[in-house]
């Protein structure tokens, strides 16, 4: 049977589950990043352990493996070399067709290379948590992508660890725009939402608020608009896979195939202004 | 004992927490994570005093949300209502049995989810649930069921290392012994 002090127990617990979650979002973020500060060393662990172990396979590799692959990465190198090449040359050339229209400039992306340190522990959110934080220069909204596509945004700065909403989270939205396949048809825009057939799949997502006469084909490229100033335009999403009409055919909905894995997420970007 | 029997559950609450975060194992294997912290509230709640459940669901609710996108405390209550309702009962369940550790493992890891996502929905927060859902919550119930034993034995275990070994008494005692005469 429960006695009194079991019952001034539950109140307590109750009273205290009801101020935590009444708490506003920025609060709660810092008491979060403040509570999980205390798996610091257990996460400091796992990553010596993880470079412990990379070490040591690279130990066991053998001379002439390692050559193989030192030469595979040098042909890598020089074929990234001349692309960049004619990159750089294209930038120019876009540069200068700005400049003659005035348009404003773009600037060159500025990159932090992060590892990916812990994944959300519930199975009903998509998020994960980095190895950087505010010390890095990182704050919340900075988009976060691999060398595949789009990836997410950072929800929470702490000092040194960060929490990365990944696309298809129910809190993540993106405006993202169709690339036309051709200079005759209009690029349609849109807002990517996480899927409503598969929200379980890693790698769907669902792009909404077509227009119901859309010329949009499976296939085609979705990147980031630029809208709402949190993304830059240009950066890839993945590719449209099918469309189904909604509102009785006044608008489109489209599945897209995210172009980064997020179901094996090792080591991130996060983009800085 | 029992204040170090505490921390040894607070502390395995910890590490569960963490491994929960940073294994991909039964993601990859399973297509879900399996939370063991129901399994180890069933423990507790056999086991411990209210206070060890309440600290085991406090602490263990909130590690559990600092990690995730839950908000902060949304965990915390399914768990100290599973180790209550466990404490409550407790004198009337068989503890010792192996398959009803099963069982309450299995109950108590497919109501804490339901529970959660219960909370979740109705202070406006939208979870992603879909078809797949009932396959994870199959595999968390089962995988925590499956952790409950395991969890028992281990602890007792733990229990037996540390704890105070009883005085075992000899059969031999001198006031029984049968004293022969001469014949």
């Amino acid at each position: 049977m429960l006695n009194k002090r079991h019952y001034i127990i539950l109140v307590l617990v109750v009273v205290l589950v009801i101020v935590l979650l009444k708490l506003p979002s920025a609060t709660m973020g810092k008491v979060k990043l403040a509570i999980s500060g205390l798996f610091l060393p257990l996460f400091g662990l796992s990553g010596s352990a993880h470079a412990l172990t990379e070490e040591a396979s690279a130990t066991l590799m053998t001379k002439r493996q390692l050559w193989r692959e030192n030469e595979a990465l040098r042909l890598q190198n020089q074929e990234q070399q001349i692309r960049l090449q004619q990159d750089e040359a294209i930038g120019n050339e876009n540069a200068r067709l700005r400049s003659l229209v005035m348009w404003p400039r773009q600037m060159p992306w500025k990159v932090r290379l992060a590892r990916v340190i812990a994944r959300d522990p519930a199975n009903w959110w998509r998020s994960v948590q980095i190895d950087l934080g505010s010390r890095d220069g990182i704050k919340p909204n900075y988009a976060v992508l691999t060398s595949d596509g789009l990836v997410g945004r950072i929800q929470n700065a702490g000092a040194t660890r960060s929490q990365v909403l990944l696309l298809g989270d129910p809190d993540l939205r993106v405006a993202a725009i169709v690339q036309a396949n051709s200079l005759h048809t209009n690029a349609e825009t849109g807002i990517i939402l996480s899927s409503s057939s598969s929200p379980q799949e890693n790698n769907m997502v669902d792009l909404d608020y077509l227009s119901g006469n859309s010329g949009v084909g499976p296939g085609q490229t979705v990147v980031t608009w630029g809208a709402g100033g949190v993304f830059p335009p240009g950066i890839l999403i993945g590719k449209v896979v099918d469309l189904r009409p909604k509102e009785y055919g006044l608008a489109t909905e489209a599945r897209v195939k995210l172009a980064a894995d997020l179901g094996s997420l090792q080591e991130v970007w996060v983009m800085l202004p | 004992m029992s204040g170090l029997h505490s921390i040894l559950i607070l502390a395995a609450a910890f590490v569960l927490v963490f491994f929960e975060a940073s294994s991909d194992l039964f993601r990859h294997l399973l297509g879900a994570q399996i939370d063991f912290l129901p399994a180890l509230m069933v423990y507790t709640g056999m086991t411990n005093g209210i206070a060890t459940i309440a600290l085991l669901a406090v602490g263990g609710g909130l590690w559990f949300d600092s990690l995730s996108a839950n908000p902060l405390g949304v965990s915390v209550l399914p768990l100290f209502l599973i180790g209550l309702a466990i404490y409550r009962g407790r004198e009337l369940l068989w503890r010792e049995n192996p398959s009803a550790q099963l069982f309450f493992g299995l109950a108590a890891s497919a109501l804490q989810p339901l529970a959660v996502l219960f909370i979740l929905l109705n202070i406006g927060h939208a979870p992603l649930i879909g078809w797949k859902s009932l396959w994870q919550w199959i595999v968390m119930a089962v995988g925590g069921a499956v952790f409950t034993p395991v969890c028992v034995v281990l602890f007792s275990r733990v229990h037996r290392i540390l704890d105070y070994q009883p005085i075992i008494h000899p059969g031999f005692r001198p006031d029984r012994e049968i004293k022969r005469g001469r014949l």
